[in-house]
């Protein structure tokens, strides 16, 4: 824990945060001067409109991007100035994603999916093995470590989605819209397992969504729209 | 290590792409070593020249013989050892196709100058005190199954156009790897009395090979050499044993030129379909490599997976290729005797082994860049 965090300091912090895209000579503002903070052990739910940013601003806060202007801090980390290889590296460490088409390796298994984060690690054979093998039995996948996704349904892909996400033990998990490609049931799942790691595990989580049943599993909901946010009251 | 099955699952995604590009791949190898086996068995005896020996021919023709007078001249020559001569036979033994070379030698001679023929010191006295006496290489003995105590016929259609009967009395073997043991040797005194009854060829030999003192003084004995039969009615061409075997093979043409040109044609086609399935498979996981970019890969391991995919493609089809071509190298002349030393020299395989490696590098290195510079939000969006 940064010393930030030591004295009760937020997470995730963004300030004046602002992203310009070019397309030709034409200028897009897709954020513009952002602030948003969020608290260790909070479930963030960001929704908004299609093109509203929403991933754009997942995307930064995950270091898979740099913002044009502001500053983004995460455990106490300014990592806007950070190379791209300094970022691999950070994201390793402290960042699990879940995405929406829950883009596992089809040539892999569940397991080796599940692994593929902890290769980045120094962590031995075995040690990778009990490691994943916890990961898969917390979304209850223990019995199907050695199927490939294809034979899995969408619910147990974005499942053991969530099992790489968490297998490292990130500082924070991104969720980009983990139900929207799942059915009612399939999306209940996924969401009382995110809710679980929340709730007992003290997860720390940012989840896009469209879906106000998915938000309201969160226990805060912030909405962006047009580059700018608004928050709800808390929960 | 572990990332092995990171790379094995990409190639197993599109099983029969994968498996054509390395049939490919193995044929162009398979091609290569059959290459240099031929390259071998055509100028591999240059290697294998003594550095220390001359031959002497016909300035004309080395299909003109020259007097057997000629070696008590050429014994006198300052800085000869030694000297040896060999008459081309060309028998046949019952088919053309056993072809193999049969030569008349004077034993004692012969086999000073050709210290890496090995006969057995038995093999030796017999063949000595054997008028009918030859000893035959191993791999024609193997080949034909000859034994010693065998009585072999052979035809010759140069001599007497007449079979001629000799007595196995020897099977030599190479000093060195790749020496050429598919040859017959016999006896002069044998030959020169025969021939003498058939009134043909009298007095004449085919070649001569000189033994030097000093191998640094090789030119200027065959410059001696040379000048002591100018302006008789045979000159000679005195040249080193290996620029001799070259020269012989390059009445077929430049062969190592040749074999370059073919097998630069056919890498250069393995360079664009590998380099090309390669592409395609990056191309077509783009969102999986930025998931991999996400989850924390950094730019070097992506580019290390891809070179490792494509290198594994090259090395494996490559390896199965050179071992084919060994393998079947490895039954010696398929030709029944044009190319003696044909075989698979162990330095053609490390030559094969390394294009293999460095076709894999040069085929991955532009995917491997591409995935490199990817951006991961934009590659996420193409999963």
């Amino acid at each position: 824990m940064s010393e930030n965090q030591a004295n009760g300091g937020p997470l995730v912090r963004l300030d004046g945060v602002e992203k310009v895209f070019h397309r030709g000579t034409e200028e897009i503002r897709v954020l513009s001067e952002l602030h948003l903070e969020v608290a260790e052990g909070e479930f963030l739910a960001l929704m908004g409109p299609s093109g509203s940013g929403k991933s754009t601003l997942l995307n930064l806060i995950g270091g898979l991007d740099h913002p044009t202007k502001g500053t983004v801090t995460i455990a106490g980390e300014r990592i806007d100035r950070m190379s791209d290889r300094a970022l691999s590296g950070w994201r390793a460490r402290h960042i699990g994603f879940v995405f929406q088409l829950y883009n596992l390796m089809p040539t892999l298994s569940a397991e080796r999916n599940v692994e593929l984060p902890l290769l980045l690690t120094h962590l031995g054979k075995a040690e990778r093995r009990q490691h994943v093998a916890t990961a898969l039995a917390m979304v209850g996948l223990a019995h199907r470590a050695k199927y490939f996704p294809r034979t899995l349904s969408g619910g147990e892909q974005q499942r053991v989605g969530i099992a790489r996400g968490i297998v490292t033990d990130p500082t924070l998990l991104l969720c980009d819209e983990p139900t929207g490609d799942l059915d009612r049931k399939a999306g209940d799942e996924v969401l009382n397992l995110l809710q679980a790691l929340n709730r007992e595990q003290g997860k720390t989580i940012i989840m896009v969504t469209h879906d106000p049943h998915a938000s309201a599993r969160a226990s805060r909901t912030v909405h962006l729209d047009k580059g700018q946010l608004g928050d709800e009251p808390a929960k | 290590m572990k990332f092995a099955h990171l790379i094995w699952g990409n190639l197993k995604r599109k099983k029969l792409r994968t498996a054509l590009t390395l049939l490919t791949i193995l044929v162009a190898f398979v091609l290569f070593g059959l290459l240099c086996a031929i390259k071998q068995g055509l100028i591999g005896g240059v290697e294998l020249a003594g550095a220390d020996r001359l031959i002497v021919r016909h300035k004309v023709s080395i299909i003109q013989l020259l007097p057997v007078s000629y070696k008590a001249r050429m014994e006198k020559i300052p800085g000869v050892a030694g000297v040896a001569h060999q008459t081309w036979f060309g028998g046949v033994y019952q088919d053309p196709k056993n072809f193999f070379m049969q030569c008349p030698v004077v034993p004692e001679e012969f086999m000073a100058i050709f210290p890496e023929f090995l006969l057995p010191p038995a093999q030796m006295k017999a063949w000595l005190h054997t008028r009918t006496g030859a000893i035959v290489g191993r791999k024609t003995a193997e080949r034909l199954k000859f034994k010693v105590g065998d009585k072999v016929p052979i035809l010759s259609p140069i001599w007497g156009r007449r079979t001629w009967e000799f007595d196995i009395v020897g099977i030599f073997d190479g000093q060195k790897k790749g020496t050429d043991t598919t040859a017959m040797f016999f006896r002069y005194d044998y030959f020169d009395e025969v021939r003498n009854s058939l009134n043909w060829g009298k007095g004449l030999v085919g070649w001569y090979t000189i033994r030097v003192k000093n191998p640094a003084e090789a030119s200027e004995v065959a410059k001696r050499v040379d000048g002591e039969f100018e302006n008789s009615p045979a000159e000679t061409k005195t040249e080193p044993e290996g620029a001799f075997i070259q020269g012989w093979a390059n009445q077929i043409g430049n062969i190592t030129l040749i074999v370059a040109a073919i097998l630069a044609a056919v890498f250069f086609t393995i360079l664009l379909v590998t380099g090309s399935t390669m592409s395609q498979a990056v191309r077509e996981r783009i969102g999986e490599l930025g998931v991999l970019k996400a989850i924390g890969f950094t730019n070097g391991q992506l580019l290390a997976l891809v070179l490792a995919e494509s290198c594994l493609l090259t090395v494996v089809g490559g390896g199965l290729g050179l071992a084919a071509a060994w393998l079947f190298a490895s039954h010696g002349d398929p030709t029944g005797g044009l190319l003696p030393l044909f075989h698979l020299p162990t330095v053609d395989l490390l030559i094969g082994a390394g294009i293999s490696i460095a076709l894999g590098v040069i085929t991955g290195v532009l995917p491997a860049v591409q995935a490199m510079r990817l951006r991961v939000a934009d590659a996420l969006r193409r999963m």
